[in-house]
């Protein structure tokens, strides 16, 4: 099946999605990766306020190349979601509605990812040239100092992304290769 | 004896780097073409078109193929020949990756301290080989090397029982363990022989191999040939959605090693296998 959503993301909608989807989002979403998790973390445990809301958000794990003059952003293809593992549940917990990354994921995402009803989506990875064409706009909106791991708000239009993992913990890269495989 | 100066080889690097991140080599496009044409998977076709339009959009419109434009790897095969002018190598190496990556609009991934980890925010320092060879002429290859794939990438110390079977297994594990992580299809690099390090660095070389060419040693030829069709059982396929393209090619470099070992190198690249040479 075929999705156009917005982002923040209703989440009723995504209980919708399954593994294998297309869903092209248009909104607003924010990237975060290794470093901005990290800290983000090192707020929680000492009883901080987020820098941004997680509730029906997207945070797509990105850290792009400097945009030349006139362009809102570079390159911007997705990182390996599997280092963020350690703090995602936590941000599942507070309403995160999707990740987007590349990559498989730990249990304990898994769980947390079915636990909340959210979704995990794939961007094609070493494609950063093509999906930086769907983002319009790009402000950093906390963590400055860390350069391209700052928290950036993103505006998107029509970004393609496929369900890898859906909201019943169903997980494309674990069946998806079982149909190509040679046994 | 020929003079070269150090600001030669920082203006060669710097324009290596921007190249490097821009276009990929013509074997590597080829590969990718032919892998359009032989996926059977839907899903990995699509993928596999959308690479392809990603590379023309990066040449045509000056956005990085990636936007981890990595850590720049160069080797330098320096000619005995060759006497270097005008100040440090290391240092001259250093600044043409500074200026590549900060004219150039590339992302700067490098952190001073693996603990620390404090962004250097010029993308140095590089990771530096020299080699003395024949001759007087200087030639440099840059190699931008993204972490998605390195993250995937092992060296196995293999026991000389374990023979070339437990070569293939050790290979076919540290693909089917980098999966969709590494950013299939991959280019496989791979080290057998010497010494523990030694190894690493023969996959590291494999991957500047032409891509589109087998080993010109028979057995190891034949070897790549298999490999590549085990790996491309596996199934992972294009971005690890499943497919029949899950790498693009496998390059075995060997070199002599001990009676009591058998050391085997996994270097896992990314489709966007990036490498400019240059020779002054």
């Amino acid at each position: 099946m075929e999705y156009h959503i917005s982002a923040p993301l209703n989440k009723e909608e995504i209980k919708k999605l399954r593994i294998g989807d297309t869903v092209y989002i248009s909104g607003t979403i924010y990237t975060a990766r290794d470093a901005a998790h990290k800290r983000m973390q090192e707020a929680l445990d000492a009883g901080k306020e987020l820098p941004i809301s997680m509730e029906n958000n997207v945070i797509y794990y990105m850290g792009p190349s400097p945009a030349r003059e006139g362009r809102p952003i570079g390159s911007a293809g997705p990182t390996t979601a599997s280092r963020m593992d350690k703090y995602a549940p936590a941000l599942l917990d507070l309403g995160l509605a999707a990740m987007v990354g590349k990559g498989k994921r730990s249990p304990k995402v898994k769980e947390a990812v079915i636990r909340n009803k959210a979704v995990y989506f794939a961007a094609i990875g070493g494609a950063g040239a093509l999906l930086s064409k769907a983002i319009t706009a790009s402000e950093v909106v906390a963590y400055e100092d860390l350069g391209t791991e700052a928290i950036r708000k993103l505006t998107v239009n029509e970004f393609p992304v496929i369900v890898v993992m859906d909201c019943e913990g169903n997980d494309l890269y674990e069946t998806a290769p079982k149909e190509y495989a040679c046994q | 004896m020929r003079s070269i100066q150090t600001e030669d080889i920082t203006k060669t690097i710097a324009e290596l780097c921007i190249k490097a991140n821009h276009y990929l080599t013509p074997d590597m496009a080829s590969v990718l073409e032919n892998a359009r044409s032989s996926e059977r998977s839907p899903v990995g076709c699509h993928v596999l078109n959308q690479l392809s339009e990603n590379l023309k959009i990066a040449g045509e419109d000056m956005i990085p193929i990636c936007q981890d434009t990595g850590m720049a790897v160069v080797f330098m095969e320096i000619g005995q020949d060759v006497h270097i002018e005008g100040g440090d190598l290391t240092e001259a190496v250093n600044e043409g990756v500074r200026r590549g990556y900060v004219d150039g609009y590339l992302r700067k991934s490098v952190v001073s301290d693996p603990l620390l980890r404090e962004n250097t925010g010029d993308n140095t320092p590089a990771v530096l080989y020299t080699e003395i060879v024949r001759g007087d002429k200087l030639r440099i290859t840059v190699a931008p090397k993204g972490f998605g794939s390195e993250n995937m990438s092992r060296v196995f110390m293999l026991k000389p029982a374990d023979g070339v079977e437990g070569v293939k297994n050790a290979i076919l594990t540290a693909v089917s363990d980098a999966g969709p992580n590494a950013c299939p299809p991959m280019v496989v690099g791979v080290g057998i022989g010497g010494t523990f390090e030694k190894a690493a660095l023969l996959a590291k070389k494999a991957l500047l191999r032409d891509v589109s060419k087998g080993s010109e040693l028979s057995h190891i030829a034949d070897l790549e040939k298999e490999m590549l069709e085990k790996i491309n059982g596996l199934g992972i396929g294009p971005g690890g959605l499943g497919g029949t393209t899950t790498a693009l090619a496998v390059n075995i470099n060997t070199y002599p090693t001990h009676i009591a070992g058998l050391p085997v190198a996994v270097n896992i690249c990314c489709h966007v296998n990036r490498h400019a040479v240059g020779e002054l």
